[in-house]
């Protein structure tokens, strides 16, 4: 077994990779290998690997890529992150991957698959139109189609039919993948001290650049590291992180934000890898419905699907139950309507409910975090040196 | 500026037709009408008609708040309750309002919605502006038409299939359940006759900017033209006769040879010809039409007047395939088109109207329209070798107007738009 500070290490490099290296050697290893790049938030994953193919999550270019010919693509008012994709992909990063799927999120990531259709990047550009309707026999069967469209683009490519035992094969693989995941959330919701938040960031974020099956085999790995008692509680209010789903914050952000004074209990940084909560169905005869099913019954709540039925802050509340948080730090990139246009609603539930919270935004490429720092050691404070009572109690009936 | 702006008859009839809705708004409950709040893009007017619902539309309250300056305060009102700055103005003009009252033009309160239609046609935030305003009116019945984007440029039977099992087993259902009225689809046919006739009246009336000098502007009078076709009226005698009218009327400045009428009366003399992309600006419309017009710009074409319906290119509602003819019309607006369709629109209109150049006005809140733009006016630019030009602007927040900005930048753009002309001559 590796150590944790390997793993870590790896993970990072890995999660941080804009070369994309393990997807690239893994589709020299053999012939006839396909790369197919999504972009946030969530994407269906299991099928892409079913087709013999490897997704490849594209989120941006961070703090680490300058931006020059991106600008030129976006006026200043357009978040971050469609600027640093181009950025990227005319830069040649992307140029082993042979497709793109962009999930329908928002006007911006929309009209960023228009672009790669224009500039003609990639093989097949898949606007994937995510279903707002939740009944599985009309958005179901929509998003059913949806997802055949992607096999067969991925099939033009590598000529490969895929069968139901190989897509039940991936349910089960990346199940397995999600199971781990929320152990290592479980374990930290009592133990935050024994890995940060910035290291399960990349462990997690390292999954949507790397084969699952090594990516499973990682994160056994660091569900037994974390079973020991390593590490020293600090005294630390927890928090939970939300609206960062789309544009990434910087690992410096995700950093500061423990170091300011918290402990990130749960978050949507990769919203993605998360969203289906609990396991899909590996054992029917009809895996695309089972995927479809589970998108429309066990999604998490998010900044993209329409909430009306299940309202999200009342979701949103009982993750800050569940996880015993003490507030919120909304954390939305600048720009981002999703997230931003969900503020309002958000606060003005907690207001009702008696959560804490703060706001803030970001840019995946702002490497100065002093002023969010102080704010959040500030709301840190707040509830440690002033509150007698924890909010926790004063939420449980709204919540119902 | 000319303090009065001249009315024809055209302009007289639109406004009747606009203070009766609004007054039938005002006696809802009186005339036992449901109020159904719905959006522009993918209206489907002939559907609430059939069920006998008065509409009202959030992006026109907001942009006639604008047009009669208060949306700053509205705007304000909002961001007071944690909207962003940086979101669409739009839904912060419409929150603000309803914060103050939700008073409509005539000063008269707008009445609650029964029903929250959203066919969120080429606009996300359509869908989280309906998710806010559920909020704030718990008891409206929420109806959502999920309108499949055109992501390869075409209408697939699956979309189209799509779209309809959600009429017949949502849509329609629910208003049948808040209006107590049976679906009657002979009624909702005879609108959609009353729709392709309209339709077709508006294109031609569209077309006849390829006459010079053009009659109309298609863009800051253009805005009033689709009016009546947009807000409800579609599917309606009255919208045949006022496009009927309006056709004549510009059959008529054509025959004597006039230019667009605005603000300060008819322009004297055309000097360029544009295709513009992107909304207008509303805070200050006039001052912003008049910087085109005292130049002597006429806009020969735009896409705003295409956000609701798209019929340049022969698509019409079809009254023998009514609830097929609802989807393929809300998946055939503008911004639910893709980039590549919206750049071949454009340059076709650049072509067939013989435009001169080629002006984005960009706004700030309205990533539908403006993400892309850059790269699809540098595609119009190379491949058709038209000037083109570029400003920005907000739709309804005063703030993100800088007139001199704005005027700097046209009048830099129609030096250079001379220039070219004179090349030209030469050339010849």
């Amino acid at each position: 077994m590796k150590s944790l500070d390997s793993i870590i290490s790896e993970c990072r490099a890995n999660a941080y990779d804009l070369n994309f290296s393990r997807a690239r050697e893994w589709k020299e290893e053999e012939e006839g290998r396909v790369l197919v790049g999504y972009m946030p938030i969530y994407f269906p994953r299991e099928i892409i690997h079913a087709a013999g193919a490897m997704p490849v999550g594209i989120f941006g270019g961070g703090d680490d890529k300058q931006i020059i010919k991106g600008d030129a693509y976006y006026q200043s008012y357009i978040c971050h992150i469609p600027r640093s994709i181009i950025e990227i992909a005319l830069d040649k990063h992307l140029d082993h991957v042979d497709g793109f799927i962009f999930p329908s999120i928002c006007d911006v990531i929309r009209n960023l698959s228009g672009i790669f259709k224009q500039q003609k990047i990639g093989k097949f550009v898949k606007y994937m139109d995510f279903p707002q309707n939740f009944l599985p026999e009309i958005g179901g069967v929509f998003y059913q189609q949806e997802m055949s469209h992607v096999l067969k683009y991925i099939k033009e490519i590598n000529g490969k039919d895929v069968t139901t035992e190989a897509l039940n094969h991936s349910i089960e693989l990346y199940n397995r993948n999600r199971q781990l995941i929320e152990t290592i959330y479980n374990v930290r919701q009592d133990f935050p001290w024994r890995l940060t938040i910035d290291e399960v960031y990349c462990i997690v974020r390292a999954g949507t650049v790397i084969p699952v099956e090594e990516h499973n085999e990682l994160l056994e790995q660091v569900c037994t590291h974390i079973s020991e008692d390593i590490g020293d509680p600090q005294d630390k209010i927890k928090v939970v992180v939300s609206g960062a789903f789309c544009e990434q914050p910087a690992s410096g952000l995700i950093k500061a934000i423990e170091e300011a004074g918290c402990y990130v209990v749960d978050d949507d940084y990769m919203l993605g890898s998360r969203m289906i909560l609990g396991d899909i169905d590996a054992s029917t005869s009809h895996p695309l419905q089972a995927i479809s099913t589970a998108y429309i019954k066990q999604s998490q709540y998010s900044s993209s699907i329409y909430d009306v039925h299940d309202p999200k802050e009342n979701r949103l509340a009982k993750i800050v139950k569940d996880r015993g948080a003490d507030g919120v730090i909304f954390a939305a990139a600048s720009f981002c309507d999703p997230s931003l246009l969900d503020a309002p609603i958000f606060q003005n539930a907690f207001d009702k409910m008696g959560i804490r919270y703060i706001a803030f935004q970001y840019s995946e490429n702002i490497n100065q975090y002093k002023v969010i720092k102080e704010q959040v050691g500030a709301f840190s404070d707040s509830i440690k040196l002033w509150e007698d009572e924890p909010a926790i109690p004063a939420i449980e009936d709204k919540i119902k | 500026m000319a303090e009065e702006a001249q009315k024809e008859k055209s302009m007289i009839l639109q406004k009747e037709m606009i203070s009766s809705l609004f007054s039938d708004l005002s006696r809802a409950k009186e005339l036992g009408k449901k109020v159904c709040y719905t959006f522009i893009p993918g209206n489907l007017s002939e559907l609430i008609r059939t069920f006998d619902m008065l509409p009202v539309y959030p992006e026109i309250n907001a942009l006639q708040s604008a047009m009669r300056k208060k949306s700053a305060a509205y705007i304000k009102e909002a961001e007071r309750n944690a909207h962003s700055e940086d979101v669409c103005t739009y839904v912060k003009c419409d929150v603000g309002m309803l914060m103050k009252g939700n008073l409509g033009p005539t000063g008269e309160k707008i009445p609650d919605p029964d029903v929250l239609l959203l066919s969120y046609t080429g606009c996300f935030t359509f869908l989280k502006w309906f998710e806010t305003l559920k909020r704030e009116y718990p008891d409206a019945k929420v109806i959502m038409v999920h309108t499949p984007y055109q992501e390869n440029g075409e209408m697939t039977p699956e979309m189209t299939e799509y779209m309809v099992k959600q009429f017949k087993e949502e849509v329609i259902p629910q208003m049948e359940e808040v209006t107590g009225i049976k679906y009657d689809e002979a009624k909702l046919q005879r609108h959609l006759v009353l729709s392709a006739e309209a339709e077709d009246l508006i294109n031609k009336i569209f077309q006849t900017t390829k006459h010079k000098p053009s009659p109309i502007d298609a863009y800051f009078a253009g805005v009033y033209y689709i009016g009546p076709i947009n807000i409800g009226f579609r599917g309606t005698q009255q919208a045949v006769d006022y496009y009927k009218e309006l056709y004549s009327e510009i059959q008529e400045r054509i025959r004597l040879g006039l230019g667009p009428i605005t603000p300060e009366g008819e322009m004297k003399e055309e000097k360029y010809r544009l295709v513009v992309e992107g909304p207008p600006n509303w805070t200050s419309f006039r001052e912003f039409w008049k910087i085109f017009y005292d130049i002597g710009a006429v806009i020969v074409a735009s896409s705003y007047t295409k956000v609701g319906g798209v019929y340049d290119l022969g698509w019409r509602h079809d009254p023998e395939r009514p609830l097929e003819a609802l989807a393929e019309y809300c998946m055939n607006c503008y911004t639910n088109m893709n980039l590549p369709q919206r750049i071949d629109l454009l340059k076709k209109c650049i072509v067939d109207y013989e435009a001169d150049g080629y002006v984005t006005n960009s706004i700030k809140s309205c990533n539908s329209f403006s993400a892309g733009q850059l790269g699809m006016m540098r595609e119009i630019e190379d491949s058709l070798e038209v000037p083109v030009g570029f400003i920005e602007s907000d739709l309804v927040d005063p703030r993100y107007f800088s007139y001199s900005n704005i005027k700097n930048r046209l009048e830099s753009y129609f030096q250079m738009l001379d220039q070219r002309k004179k090349m030209e001559l030469e050339e010849v």
